[in-house]
């Protein structure tokens, strides 16, 4: 499996690392390199993290976070993240949610499974909600609905388009109805921004399924999808053990979706923030502002 | 009552069904078909009938009641063509100003490959979004299982009432065990952390109203479903349409709103 091509470049890589760094500890990334989950070739981090996280062998999208995705495709230094502070409690008391709440904060660096703001792209205002799967998987929980209904909610007073990248799970099941109910919320604000003209450019990410499919990602104007993400309201898992059959290749990937009508484009994430710049143009969204992004 | 004990009855076998809760509130009752894009979804029924004398849309979810016709039904589990359909006949009634009845009995919209072919997730969205728009009076009412999204996409209401023993949940209990601690046997324990009987939803004021039930006769429950259906639609149809779309955005903002949080 290891070809005469991989140790090719690693050997310049690191030789050029040794003769910069010789006269001061040797700085050895701890994941030097990463295994593509598609096509398992071998490639160098920084490599991933030159190519927007996307396999140069075969174009497959790694998983990122949040805060990577939104500084691919704000102007940089723009984003003013709003209600950042908001956490989740256990209003419930369902058994366990407190330590998995807990061990999320610490795994993902994040409050909550979501972050929001407003920032500039291609010096165009927007605003922004960008969901984490670090966080629980993305599951909707209150804190996330509340946080995407408040984004919407400031982008209609403000008369910004959103634009949305949804990761996700589906609804968070530690919060009962309650996390349920996000989805009629967010619904209703995305209605109302709707109705007022405004823009909603949602963009799904591999994974987006259940409850978050079944309401805000659905509902942009125009929907972009991630190459090959999986996007679904009932994950295969769910659906093979329903009918008891296997479910054909490609079945809920972007592609299929593209050929059942139910998202406009596939847009791999090199070409993402022209491809938002070009849509936020063409829909006249205004250009200028102050700097920091904020209204 | 334990919470199991209530989806035990909420699945009961002879518990009436949207068809019965049909016949036995509306007079003049006809069935109206299809969605105009796919194809007509027997999981779901809507038509137009008389409450008391006021004309009103009606949407039930059914899940049948022999073999033969639960499988015609497909159990209750609708398809997107279904949520479609209901979501064509709530804008018919918004065109001529009548009030819509949803009345919720499924176990889930349905997961398989047609369902998803043909968008489950987007005319579940579709719906939630226009429910909120919609400039006549809604009134949904949980007759029996409400099974997450798929009776979410017919909830969307000014108010949202309960039968005693319903149930309203994120996810059946066997699917909360199963996926969160992998063992089906916890079904019962899965039952009373989700809180979905109809006493803690009225409690987390998901729910506005618990019908009260004798569940060997439902007489009373139709009488008293009647009336209050009656009553609430004369309040809400004197309302101004803005006002009463901004009481139902309201409604379902105040889950999980700043305000409300606690720290």
């Amino acid at each position: 499996m290891l070809s005469k091509g991989l140790f090719k470049k690693p050997k310049n890589e690191l030789e050029a690392q040794h003769r910069t760094k010789r006269k001061t500890d040797p700085v050895i990334p701890s994941e030097l390199c990463r295994s593509c989950p598609s096509c398992k070739q071998l490639s160098f981090t920084s490599d991933l993290e030159n190519n927007f996280h996307v396999c140069p062998k075969c174009g497959h999208h790694f998983r990122i976070n949040a805060r990577q995705r939104l500084n691919m495709i704000i102007d940089p230094d723009t984003f003013v993240e709003q209600h950042h502070e908001l956490s989740s409690s256990n209003r419930l008391a369902f058994p366990g949610y407190d330590e998995k709440l807990e061990q999320a904060t610490l795994f993902s660096h994040e409050n909550e499974g979501v972050i929001i703001g407003t920032a500039k792209i291609s010096d165009h205002k927007v605003a922004l909600f960008v969901m984490e799967a670090t966080f629980m998987m993305g599951s909707m929980g209150q804190v996330v609905g509340e946080k995407i209904t408040l984004i919407f909610e400031y982008a209609l007073k403000h008369r910004l388009p959103v634009i949305g990248y949804t990761v996700s799970g589906g609804a968070r099941m530690q919060e009962g109805m309650l996390a349920l109910m996000q989805m009629a919320k967010t619904s209703g604000a995305i209605k109302r921004h709707s109705d007022a003209g405004l823009l909603y450019l949602a963009i799904l990410t591999d994974p987006t399924t259940g409850g978050v499919t079944a309401s805000f990602a659905m509902e942009g104007d125009i929907i972009l999808a991630e190459p090959e993400a999986l996007i679904a309201f009932a994950g295969p898992r769910v659906i093979e053990q329903t009918i008891r059959q296997r479910l054909p290749k490609g079945f809920q990937r972007a592609e299929f979706l593209l050929e059942k009508g139910f998202v406009d484009a596939i847009v791999p994430r090199s070409i993402q923030k022209e491809t938002i710049k070009r849509l936020l143009t063409l829909h006249g969204i205004p250009k200028g502002g102050d700097q920091n992004g904020s209204i | 009552m334990e919470a199991y004990k209530r989806v035990a009855l909420a699945r009961k076998k002879s518990r009436p069904t949207g068809q019965d809760f049909i016949d036995n509130l509306f007079t003049d009752f006809i069935e109206l078909h299809g969605d105009r894009c796919f194809g007509d979804d027997p999981a779901i029924i809507t038509g137009l009938g008389l409450l008391l004398d006021m004309p009103v849309t009606v949407i039930a979810q059914e899940r049948g009641k022999t073999t033969k016709s639960r499988i015609k039904r497909n159990f209750g589990s609708a398809h997107p063509e279904g949520y479609r359909k209901a979501l064509r006949q709530m804008q018919l009634a918004e065109k001529f100003n009548r009030p819509i009845v949803c009345l919720i009995d499924t176990s889930g919209a349905f997961c398989g490959i047609g369902a998803e072919e043909r968008g489950q997730g987007h005319a579940i969205a579709q719906n939630l979004m226009e429910m909120m728009g919609l400039k006549v009076p809604i009134l949904s009412i949980i007759i029996g299982e409400g099974g997450s999204g798929g009776a979410l996409a017919l909830g969307v209401a000014d108010e949202v009432w309960m039968l005693e023993n319903a149930i309203y949940s994120v996810i059946s209990p066997e699917g909360c065990a199963s996926i969160l601690w992998k063992d089906a046997s916890k079904t019962k324990e899965a039952a009373n952390c989700l809180k979905l009987t109809a006493q803690d939803l009225l409690e987390l004021q998901v729910v506005d109203k618990i019908i009260s039930e004798n569940h060997r006769d439902f007489k009373n429950v139709y009488r008293e479903l009647k009336i209050g259906l009656y009553k609430s639609f004369q309040k809400n149809q004197a309302l101004e349409p803005d006002q009463l779309t901004q009481n139902r955005y309201q409604r379902f903002r105040k889950y999980g709103a700043i305000e409300s949080r606690s720290e």
